[in-house]
């Protein structure tokens, strides 16, 4: 059922890189819940504009949770609390009349800040540009049914590759670390045959890409799995290691 | 451009790929666009063609530098292969990371003539069932060519790791899609464009890493600049700073996307925009057929003025799902209480041999129909069910979910029901759009040295596109086309070598500038997502799914009139030189605004119906669409003369040698 709620909103408002930041607090009003949480913010957005002030700043395109432009931290969770959600596809259903919300950017070393909700994750493509890809060139690929890839295979290296890119694994860690992100790309090409004579280059690769990005390391701390809204496995972090171990294992013996 | 001024580009221009430029060869308005079509039996051009084609020393290939506006399929696919060609590459776009581009929400999958399944397909049915389902407003060659490589497409994407849809043995899966009678259809679960775009995007990221390509991602491209009637280059602007940057080039290659968001409320993604596209026909290169614009008939009905955008179910839902209505007007029923016998399953009945799988034109306008006639379901009853009852019954649960979870799992959280439990709510919307700007063969516009690709352009689907071919030809343009046909283009020309530091960069960016500047200094009371829905809602009412001439001409002083407030009465807050959505949105919203008059300019030359655009007076007695072949076989492009000036229009006749002109029928 279709209803309207009142909210109050603290909002994390930065100008730039360098300005300090802080909360600022909206009134919400007939928030009807049938809208999306960025709808939400439209509806703030255009009040304020009609104010003379200066709308709330947040990356969005797709608006139905699979492009990965929106996201930001809203009560402390990375897209909110709801399961396996973009915050896009966040419904205000899920809030109650006279609930107080706090939205803030998603936080990393790695992810600066741009202006009040929205970051710059860049450093997600330099991870992908160290290695997260088949080495092919366009032309001459065989015939595509002459590489057999099991079903459960396929199955696997496709719930690996929905990854959004999306950064809310980095946002909810607690050392800030891209593994989640990492290990689904290269879980994804590890498992299929097209993708194995790279694999453990890529891992070593990619992963010494991260760190030198400035993202945190990985301590089994396991909530970039309960954040992520595309539901990726932590064992893809599991396959990572292993991907990286046979990589250390090559070098050496070379 | 000037008409003069054209000519002159033209006459300074005339032995790339050895043949001359589209040349208007008649006087006055009936002028027609050479497209530059191979000679020689339809099933050669494309090889006779590439060997025709001048080529580009490999050694010499590095001297040459392409800008790439867009990286979604076409963008993303071109930038990577010119630069594994060995082209130094700029690509730009509006998004943060170029693997966000809307190609990304694409679901339901691409089409290839592989005939894996042994169901009869070919390169030739794939070529027929594209011309017949455009409503034979598409350019044979060009879909033949499309047919042609769409085989080595998923090759491709296969190599690139693409996890495609598998069965048991391993081998690939397909399923039969929106309005074809094979299964030709290659799917990712319901993320194809998703997996597609991240194989373009991450071949791109290997050109990045190997130093060949430099990305730019968070530009908009506000202007084409033409020396010496080429183009040269861009004018973009840094949407993190606001400063404005120049890049100059050898050639320009726009993969900008649709225009769907004319209508606010449409399924694209929200920064998709007819910007760099207005901004090049402004320039002088053409726009061919904007009132073709794709209607999808299976979407999340709007339920609410706050609504920002719709959300598309893929239409594969169609292969399981049956559409249905109460046979009687004003039923409130709830759905289960709806006995089988009052029920009108409207398209198996009227279409015996397609039912469900009609194709979108067609599915799209028997929705309204019956939504017309009082048999809509819903709160607003503007919908009707997409039922899975059968299905599930028939296969299962788990087999149901399997194919389209996640699609369900979308429609859940949008609405909050849950559809193996209860019928699925749908309405058709703005998808897609047809028109684009004129290319010939090359894909080159009228512009030297401005190539359109995948979206933005308007060869393959002339007035419909059936399901899964967008995909297709996106990959195909910037795989397997342009790779070629850009390098006669610079093998023929002379290298010209131009800097930024030319006049025309400065007069360029000048009037960018000038424009920012206006649209900052208004201040006034509305602010520009007003305009934006206020413009969407005349374009849907009057160039939406059917359309007549005296709402035409309505729309047309209404949108003059919405354009006038417009530049006096928007608000855009903040400033110029910073991180600004409300400017970056005015900019687009002031484009369309413009670019809406054009699509109904364009819709009322055209008296008849075809595919997408139908005028209710032209009409069979079953309201089909009614052609009229004598008179509008041909593409219509429209060329900019001046601000506030009428445009002229060009036509391209459109022959059919290979597929017979016919009424279509789905029967
Ligand atoms: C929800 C949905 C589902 C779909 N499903 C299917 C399907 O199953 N099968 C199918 O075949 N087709 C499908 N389509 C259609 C298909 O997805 C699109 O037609 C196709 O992806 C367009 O690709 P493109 O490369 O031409 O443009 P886009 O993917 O739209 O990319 C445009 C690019 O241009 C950039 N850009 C735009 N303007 C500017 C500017 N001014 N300056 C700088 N950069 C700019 C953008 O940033 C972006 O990178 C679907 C479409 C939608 C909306
Ligand atoms: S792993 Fe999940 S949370 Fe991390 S970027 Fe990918 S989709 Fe987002
Ligand atoms: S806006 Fe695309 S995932 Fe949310």
């Amino acid at each position: 059922m279709t209803k309207t709620i009142n909210l109050t909103l603290k909002v994390w408002r930065q100008k730039g890189s360098k300005d300090k930041g802080r909360f600022d607090t909206y009134h919400a009003e007939n928030i009807s819940t049938d809208m999306s949480f960025l709808e939400m913010l439209d509806v703030v957005n255009d009040q304020l504009t009609i104010d003379g002030k200066e709308p709330i700043a947040f990356d969005h395109d797709c608006r139905e949770g699979i492009c990965g432009m929106c996201g930001c931290v809203v009560n402390g969770r990375a897209h909110g609390a709801e399961k396996g959600t973009t915050l896009c596809q966040l419904h205000m259903r899920h809030f109650n009349n006279g609930d107080t919300i706090a939205i803030e950017p998603f936080r990393a070393m790695a992810f600066k800040v741009i202006k009040d909700l929205a970051v710059d994750r860049s450093a997600l493509d330099k991870i992908i540009q160290a290695g997260g890809y088949v080495s092919v060139n366009t032309g001459g690929a065989q015939d595509a049914n002459a590489i057999l890839v099991p079903q459960e295979v396929a199955d696997l290296a496709m719930d690996a590759a929905q990854c959004i890119g999306c950064g809310a694994c980095v946002a909810s860690c607690p050392n800030a670390s891209a593994m989640l992100f990492t290990s689904a790309k290269v879980s994804q090409l590890a498992l299929l045959p097209q993708g194995k004579p790279e694999a453990a280059k890529r891992a070593l690769n990619m992963v010494r890409t991260m760190d030198e990005l400035g993202f945190g390391n990985c301590t089994n701390e396991t909530e970039c799995e309960a954040e992520c809204p595309k539901e990726i496995s932590i064992t893809n972090i599991a396959r990572l290691n292993r991907e990286y171990l046979k990589a250390g294992f090559f070098s050496r013996s070379m | 451009m000037s008409q003069l001024a054209q000519r002159q580009a033209f006459a300074t221009f005339k032995t790339h790929y050895g043949v001359a430029h589209p040349q208007p060869v008649q006087k006055g308005n009936t002028m027609a666009l050479d497209a530059k079509i191979p000679g020689g039996p339809i099933a050669e051009k494309w090889d006779r063609h590439r060997f025709e084609l001048k080529l580009v020393n490999p050694a010499n290939k590095r001297k040459f530098t392409v800008i790439v506006v867009g990286t979604g399929l076409a963008g993303g696919s071109a930038s990577a292969t010119l630069a594994e060609l060995g082209y130094n590459v700029k690509t730009f776009c509006i998004q943060d990371s170029p693997r966000r581009a809307h190609s990304i929400a694409a679901q339901g999958g691409i089409n290839a003539a592989k005939n894996y399944p042994n169901d009869g397909d070919s390169i030739w049915r794939l070529f027929y069932d594209t011309v017949k389902g455009g409503d034979f407003r598409a350019r044979e060659a060009n879909v033949y060519r499309l047919a042609q490589v769409s085989n080595d497409i998923i090759d491709q994407c296969v190599a690139q790791g693409i996890p495609f849809a598998r069965d048991y043995g391993g081998l690939l899966d397909n399923r039969s899609f929106g309005g074809a009678q094979v299964s030709r259809t290659f799917y990712a679960r319901g993320q194809t464009g998703q997996q597609l775009l991240l194989g373009a995007y991450s071949a791109l990221m290997r050109q990045v890493a190997a130093g060949k390509v430099q990305m730019f991602p968070r530009r908009e491209m506000l202007d084409v600049v033409l020396v010496d009637g080429h183009a040269k280059g861009i004018v973009v602007r840094n949407m993190i700073n606001g400063q404005m940057e120049r890049h100059a080039a050898d050639a320009v290659v726009l993969c900008t996307g649709g225009y769907g968001n004319v209508f606010f409320l449409s399924t694209n993604a929200m920064a998709s925009n007819v910007t760099a596209a207005f901004r090049a026909y402004k320039k002088g290169a053409f726009f061919a057929n904007p009132c073709f614009t794709q209607i999808h008939p299976t979407c999340i009905p709007v339920h609410g003025t706050f609504q920002s955008k719709l959300t598309l179910m893929s239409e594969s839902l169609r292969n399981d799902g049956r559409v249905w209505v109460p046979k009687k007007p004003g039923d409130t029923r709830k759905p289960d209480q709806i006995p089988e016998s009052e029920r009108d399953y409207y398209l198996e009945n009227k279409y015996p041999s397609f039912g469900n799988l009609v194709p979108r034109d067609v599915a799209s306008r028997n929705a309204k129909e019956q939504c017309d006639m009082g048999k809509g379901v819903g709160e607003t009853g503007q919908a009707v069910y997409l039922d899975f009852a059968d299905a599930i019954s028939r296969d299962g649960r788990d087999v149901i979910a399997k194919k389209y979870g996640n699609l369900f799992q979308m429609y859940e959280k949008i609405t909050a029901d849950d559809p193996y439990e209860t019928p699925m709510m749908i309405y058709p919307a703005i998808h897609y759009t047809m028109g684009g700007l004129w290319v010939d063969y090359n894909l080159m516009s009228t512009v030297p040295g401005l190539f359109v690709l995948g979206e933005a352009n308007f060869s393959d689907h002339g007035a419909n596109r059936l399901g899964a071919s967008a995909l297709m030809q996106g990959l195909a343009d910037g795989y397997f086309v342009l790779p070629y046909t850009i390098g006669g283009y610079l093998a023929g020309t002379a290298k010209a070598n131009v800097t930024t530091g030319h006049k025309a960069f400065e007069e360029s960016e000048k009037q960018v500038t000038g424009r920012i500047d206006r649209l900052m200094s208004i201040n006034g009371k509305r602010t520009v997502d007003d305009f934006h829905k206020t413009l969407g809602r005349i374009m849907w009412e009057y160039c939406g799914m059917a359309r007549n001439n005296e709402g035409l001409a309505m729309a047309r002083g209404m949108i003059q009139e919405l354009r006038a407030e417009f530049w006096e009465n928007v608000r855009v807050p903040g400033t110029a030189a910073d991180f600004n959505q409300s400017l970056e949105r005015a900019g687009r919203v002031a484009d369309f605004l413009e670019f809406g008059e054009l699509m109904i300019i364009d819709a009322l030359a055209r008296q008849e119906s075809c595919g997408g655009h139908f005028n209710e007076k032209f009409e069979t007695e079953e309201h089909e669409a009614l052609r009229d072949d004598d008179n509008f076989c041909h593409a219509a492009a429209w060329e900019h003369t001046g601000d506030g000036q009428e445009p002229e229009f060009h036509k391209e006749p459109l022959v059919f040698e290979n597929v017979k002109l016919t009424q279509r029928s789905y029967k």
